[in-house]
């Protein structure tokens, strides 16, 4: 990590619903930084809590009732101590969010172009004219054609990809120094989702923004991201760079993730190895470590004892919350990258047969 | 919501440890029958014969004005002259993006829909003509797995009523215990747990609704299974428990499979063959691993080069943006629909119309201007060669 303040610091995030089913834990007790103008990706399926994490950033879990504790320092502010207005000055300003169904978070009566202009005015205090202005360049920068007759439009003659250009101009409009894009490619076609992370890419270079992108594709996360945390039943298990966590991944659960994708790469015969099993409930989450249940490695005690995001040895920005000692971690990890089934990669390791 | 929770954690449908799937020929050959009708070749047909031959396939969805005078003004071409083949017991793919006409193509071979023009030959008969009763003999063949696991099942039945509901259809296995029989045995092959046999879909997660979906498509044995988007609303770890799944059937039972993904990593995976579509046309076809290796129409080229791949080291290479959105399939590009977006485009592209033909690399492309090797290996497409 470098010397210098990150620009965001989350440091033991817990967000708690309560239901009448019981206190959901959507996020369990979470620690990450972003650099200024880097890529942080956050990685997890559906309840894990990567989007419920960012929401409550800004503050847009506060509402439903969500107990928040921890620390999120923005630039050295502790946003989780600031009332709703101050809050209101940060979001859309100085931090900004895309989310994924650009369509339902467009308003369908509002003109394209009257929805930039409010969100360009709610944080300056520029006359119309100025405001709409500045909503045509930004439909521009995004790659809108046309800008000045396209402001005109009302969501629904855009298409998919034009909306989403659309909710991340909305986002740029104040210049936010963190962008947290929230799946923004999910509803999205190929050749529509590789032209929008594209953009993403071409603006955080020319405003030097940093991003957090929210995606369950590992595909995406690959290309955008520089760091990788992976989340899992709202904890994060792994974090690095994302050159490691795709060529050295450390947790059974990111194994299990990068095993579990077909590739364009790769033999076309391999099996895909699933995780067994579904993922936990929020509720009552697992004892120990939550993901002893669907590891294929885990050892008795693992249901007791409960994994600490610790560094891996010899590689002090790469953190793994597992309790296998890092030497059984990397001898799996080589025989899983071999082809090998789980039962085989613990004989071939050394460890004798999947412990019951 | 108790009863889910512990599901999750204690995983009684048994989706943990080794495969549930490994084969008990004799349960599942007593209530299912037969194994027989599970083959390939089937009496009556030569072994040559493809399963399914579609022929010119059309399908217009009228665009209407008015509410009590209905005029026509227009039409969506959802599928514009379509042809292919699916071989016995192989796996076709049907890529494309939204809107290019891959789920009405799945939709007019089981006849969900109903041609404009063009025929499908089941087993060489046409069932686009077919009249209710001799389609409802046909139907038996084949079957459809959903896209939407929570809205393809009916969340007032119970699962045993939901896997039965096709003996009930067709007057199969008309003993309470019988059925009752037949339908666990199915539970088990999908690698469900038979007690859930009165459960209701909402007990269940998005991957065991999948299963149940699968299960529901093998009960009659069906020579033809149509997938469409089966894995799309999943979560990673659990595509890959129905993917496996499905090839599991369809080795078991010699299945044949038509999937349909805008996926291409999922297809490559799943299939021997594959067409790629666009605005309501086949625009490639063939051989996975030649289209994977060398696709030579340009869309099929840039579909492959907007892939990400899940290999940061892979990444720093040129990407081929596509420029724009598809087009309205109510009012398609002239000639060759992709000329408006395509890197490659001359004059010719917006005059004639190219035919899907041989490229002499194994696949056949409909296009003027194919790629060439070169141009290939810049678009940053590289596969497993």
């Amino acid at each position: 990590m470098s010397a210098s303040e990150p620009l965001l610091r989350v440091e033991d995030l817990r967000v708690e619903f309560r239901t009448e089913d019981g206190v959901v834990h959507a996020v369990d007790g979470i620690s990450y930084q972003v650099q200024r103008g880097r890529t942080l990706g956050i990685v997890g399926e559906s309840g894990s809590g990567k989007t419920v994490a960012s929401l409550a950033t800004l503050g847009l879990t506060r509402s439903q009732g969500a107990e928040i504790s921890g620390r999120i320092l923005f630039e050295g502010r502790d946003l989780v101590t600031l009332s709703e207005q101050e809050l209101r000055r940060i979001r859309g300003n100085e931090i900004a969010m895309v989310f994924q169904d650009p369509l339902s978070s467009l308003h369908p009566l509002y003109r394209v172009g009257a929805q930039l202009i409010e969100a360009v005015r709610a944080h300056r205090g520029v006359s119309k004219a100025k405001a709409r202005e500045r909503a045509v360049e930004l439909l521009g920068l995004v790659g809108i054609p046309d800008p000045t007759r396209r402001v005109e439009d009302y969501p629904h003659e855009f298409s998919g990809g034009m909306r989403q250009r659309a909710m991340i101009a909305m986002a740029l409009a104040n210049d936010p120094r963190l962008l947290i894009a929230d799946e923004p490619t999910t509803a999205l076609d190929v050749t529509v989702q590789a032209q929008i992370l594209a953009l993403l890419e071409r603006l955080q270079r020319e405003l030097e923004m940093a991003i957090v992108i929210i995606t369950h594709d590992l595909g995406v996360v690959a290309e955008m991201a520089d760091d990788i945390a992976v989340m899992y039943a709202g904890r994060i298990v792994e974090t690095a760079s994302a050159e490691l966590v795709f060529s050295a991944p450390e947790h059974p659960y990111t194994w299990g993730l990068l095993k579990s994708i077909p590739t364009l790469l790769g033999p076309r015969e391999e099996n895909l190895v699933p995780i067994p099993g579904t993922p936990p409930s929020l509720i009552h989450p697992p004892s120990g470590c939550h993901f002893h249940p669907r590891c294929p490695y885990a050892q008795p005690d693992h249901a007791r004892i409960d994994p600490q995001l610790e560094p891996v040895p010899g590689e002090p920005t790469h953190h793994v919350a597992c309790l296998l000692e890092p030497d059984v971690r990397r001898r799996l990890w080589v025989e899983l990258r071999a082809g090998r089934m789980p039962e085989e990669a613990l004989a071939e390791a050394g460890l004798g047969g999947a412990p019951s | 919501m108790s009863a889910r929770a512990g599901e999750e954690q204690g995983s009684p449908l048994g989706e943990k440890g080794p495969s549930p799937l490994s084969p008990s020929g004799s349960e599942l050959r007593s209530p299912l029958g037969e194994e027989r009708a599970w083959k390939p070749s089937s009496p009556g047909a030569g072994d040559g014969e493809p399963l399914v031959q579609v022929r010119g396939l059309v399908k217009h969805f009228p665009i209407t004005r008015g509410i009590v005078f209905q005029r026509k003004v227009g039409a969506v071409r959802a599928v514009d002259g379509v042809s292919f083949e699916v071989q016995r017991g192989e796996t076709l793919g049907i890529v494309g993006e939204a809107g290019c006409g891959k789920s009405t193509t799945a939709r007019l071979i089981v006849r969900l829909l109903d041609a404009t023009a063009g025929e499908v030959r089941f087993d060489g008969q046409d069932i686009t003509r077919l009249k209710w009763a001799r389609l409802k003999a046909v139907r038996r063949e084949m079957h459809m797995i959903f896209q939407d696991p929570y809205s393809s099942l009916n969340p007032r039945k119970t699962i045993g009523s939901i896997i039965g509901e096709p003996f009930a259809i067709h007057g199969l296995e008309q003993g309470k215990g019988e059925r009752k029989r037949a339908v666990q045995a199915l539970m088990e092959t999908v690698g469900l747990n038979r007690e859930h046999y009165n459960r209701y879909p909402h007990e269940f997660s998005g991957g065991q609704r999948q299963r149940i979906g699968v299960a529901r498509a093998l009960a009659l044995k069906p020579k033809l299974l149509i997938a469409d988007e089966p894995v799309s609303a999943l979560d990673v770890s659990i595509q890959a428990q129905v993917l496996n799944l499905l090839r599991d059937m369809q080795r078991r039972f010699g299945l044949t499979l038509v999937f349909i993904a805008h996926d291409l990593s999922v297809v490559r995976h799943m299939c021997d063959r594959v067409a790629v579509m666009y605005l309501g046309k086949i625009v490639e076809i063939g051989p996975g691993d030649a289209l994977y290796d060398f696709p030579r129409h340009p869309y099929t080229g840039a579909l492959l080069s907007a892939v990400p791949v899940a290999d940061p080291s892979a990444c720093k290479r040129e990407r081929a943006l596509l420029s724009g959105d598809v087009p309205s399939p109510a009012n398609p590009p002239q000639a060759c629909r992709f000329h408006t977006r395509c890197p490659k485009a001359q004059g010719l592209c917006s005059a004639q119309e190219p035919l899907l033909e041989d490229k002499g690399t194994g696949t056949r492309a409909a296009c003027h201007f194919p790629l060439t090797r070169e141009e290939v290996a810049q678009i940053g497409v590289r596969s497993a060669r």
